[in-house]
């Protein structure tokens, strides 16, 4: 028994099918308690006062924006180095969901900056590193869409991805370098003078569990999808033969 | 290699397109952002930098379908891919000879377009430098894109947002290093880094590029 | 029911209508693909009498 089975596709179908209910309920139930909890139940911050509620959303979307490039990642080192289809069609199923989570922490962000910044948009490095960061993702699913052979698209895309991270990187210390931020340091470090407080914290912490459960959800559903879409091409092609 | 170096150039002086195009392209950018921005010659030297800068990213582009798609097209791709030398090497090569078509003239042209832009007299050197520095980059990176879309019918579009989010270092330290020159700032650190950038690059980037070519030639 | 969101209720509003609606048509999107695949899996697959995997 090895982690290397469910590359299998039959048997990554048969597990994730068992899995994909389980993900849903619970990430449908954890956003369904953080954010009712966030919404309703907790207090305005005494200097933000009720935009402090957009956390819930801005925090967890941005977390998950950055895990899912790092989930590609990983995913396309895996097809390139062990050839495992199911692998390359995981990474391509994360794309649009890290692209939307992205969307979703820029967008939040715009609206909280606006009032509390004074504007929608400043060219602040965090700011700007994400809307590299869409960019990079745009061109990534570009690049899938645009190959029709689905194994050289796999690996090009894997190739696109590994390169395209080490300038993601390259790019978030470019613009730190090139303006100092408006934005605030980090919101969950273990460090608890730099933490927001506890009241925020939990529901905030319910909400992240979410988000990941979202992805986990997402992403197993659209890479049955990818394996089903594949499987058909199969059958037409032997159809077209015979 | 020399001689893959010397045909890529005979190629790109020959079939002209490219080489002038580019230096066009950027003369026009100096010409229509004033036009665009307005005559008043303090905003422009403060806007000449990034505009030169980013003119030069954008001629760049144009003539990068180009690297392999000629190649491609006459099957001389595959014979290169077959060849003795191996295909890293090939890459690095059509890479400089890339460089030398289009980064080379803008780096000597940059300083007749900084006086239209109105550049700051301490600008002009390390406008020069800067680009002399930073071009190398864009070409080896843009090298990169190109190989990705070689296969591809329409890759034109696609390879410049593929190839775009990864000027953006370059870009940042390339300009900034000409903007705090212009205010009089310390250069070192941008200079260092955009050197650093340069340099593994186009260490790095060639085996990337060539991987790329392996699989779409497959 | 619903809490006092002050002067700011606009952005509070706009920031949790936006970020469901994105989220919710991703979520719409790909269960519509995914059903959709998985029909048309299905009509071939009996079209060739196979019914394994």
């Amino acid at each position: 028994m090895s982690i290397w089975e469910y590359a299998n596709p039959k048997k990554f179908m048969e597990t994730s099918s068992i899995a994909l209910p389980w993900a849903a309920a619970g990430a449908l139930l954890c956003l369904l308690v953080g954010l009712v909890w966030g919404f309703f139940f907790t207090p305005d911050d005494y200097k933000q006062g009720s935009t402090v509620k957009i956390i819930y959303l801005h925090v967890p979307s941005a977390l998950m924006a950055i895990n899912a490039w790092l989930m590609m990642l990983v995913a396309s080192l895996i097809w390139l180095v062990r050839r495992h289809h199911v692998s390359a069609l995981a990474a391509k199923a994360a794309g649009p969901v890290g692209l939307t989570f992205t969307l979703v922490a820029l967008v939040t962000g715009a609206v909280w900056g606006q009032p509390m910044w004074g504007t929608w948009w400043a060219w602040d490095p965090r700011l700007t590193s994400f809307l590299i960061l869409a960019l990079f993702y745009l061109g990534y699913i570009a690049l899938w869409q645009a190959i029709e052979n689905p194994d050289t698209a796999a690996d090009l895309t894997s190739v696109l991805c590994i390169v395209g991270s080490v300038f993601a990187v390259l790019s978030r210390y470019a613009v730190n370098f090139w303006n100092q931020g408006l934005h605030q340091g980090a919101s969950l470090s273990l460090d608890k003078e730099e933490n927001v407080a506890d009241v925020f914290y939990f529901p905030l912490l319910v909400c992240i569990g979410g988000f990941v459960l979202l992805f986990l959800t997402l992403v197993l559903l659209r890479t049955r999808t990818e394996i089903r879409v594949r499987r058909v091409q199969a059958l037409l092609a032997r159809e077209r033969m015979a | 290699m020399i001689a893959l170096l010397l045909r890529d150039l005979r190629l790109a002086l020959r079939a002209g397109g490219g080489f002038g195009l580019g230096l066009a392209f950027f003369l026009l950018v100096a010409v229509l952002v004033p036009l665009g921005v307005g005559p008043e010659p303090a905003t422009l030297a403060r806007i000449a930098p990034g505009i030169l800068w980013v003119g030069a990213l954008l001629a760049c582009l144009l003539s990068l379908d180009r690297i392999f798609a000629l190649d491609h097209e006459d099957g001389s791709l595959d014979l290169l891919a077959t060849a003795p030398i191996p295909l890293e090497g090939v890459v690095a090569v059509k890479a400089a000879a890339h460089w030398i078509v289009t980064g080379l003239p803008l780096t000597l042209v940059s300083p007749l377009l900084g006086l239209l832009m109105n550049l700051p007299p301490d600008g002009y050197p390390l406008l020069l430098a800067s680009l002399a520095i930073g071009t190398p980059a864009l070409s080896v990176i843009g090298t990169f894109g190109a190989a990705l879309t070689v296969g591809l019918k329409r890759g034109g579009l696609l390879l410049s947002l593929l190839v775009l989010p990864l000027y953006v270092p370059t870009l940042v330290f390339g300009a900034e290093a000409v903007r705090r020159g212009a205010a009089g700032m310390d250069v070192a650190t941008p200079f260092l880094l955009l050197g650093g950038i340069t340099a593994g690059v186009a260490a790095l980037l060639p085996f990337a590029s060539a991987a790329a070519v392996r699989i779409n030639l497959r | 029911m619903m809490p006092d969101l002050g002067k700011y209720a606009f952005s509070v509003l706009t920031a949790y209508g936006a970020s469901l609606a994105l989220l919710g048509a991703l979520v719409v999107l790909s269960l519509w693909r995914g059903a959709r695949v998985r029909r048309l899996l299905r009509d071939v697959e009996r079209r060739q009498g196979r019914t394994d995997g």
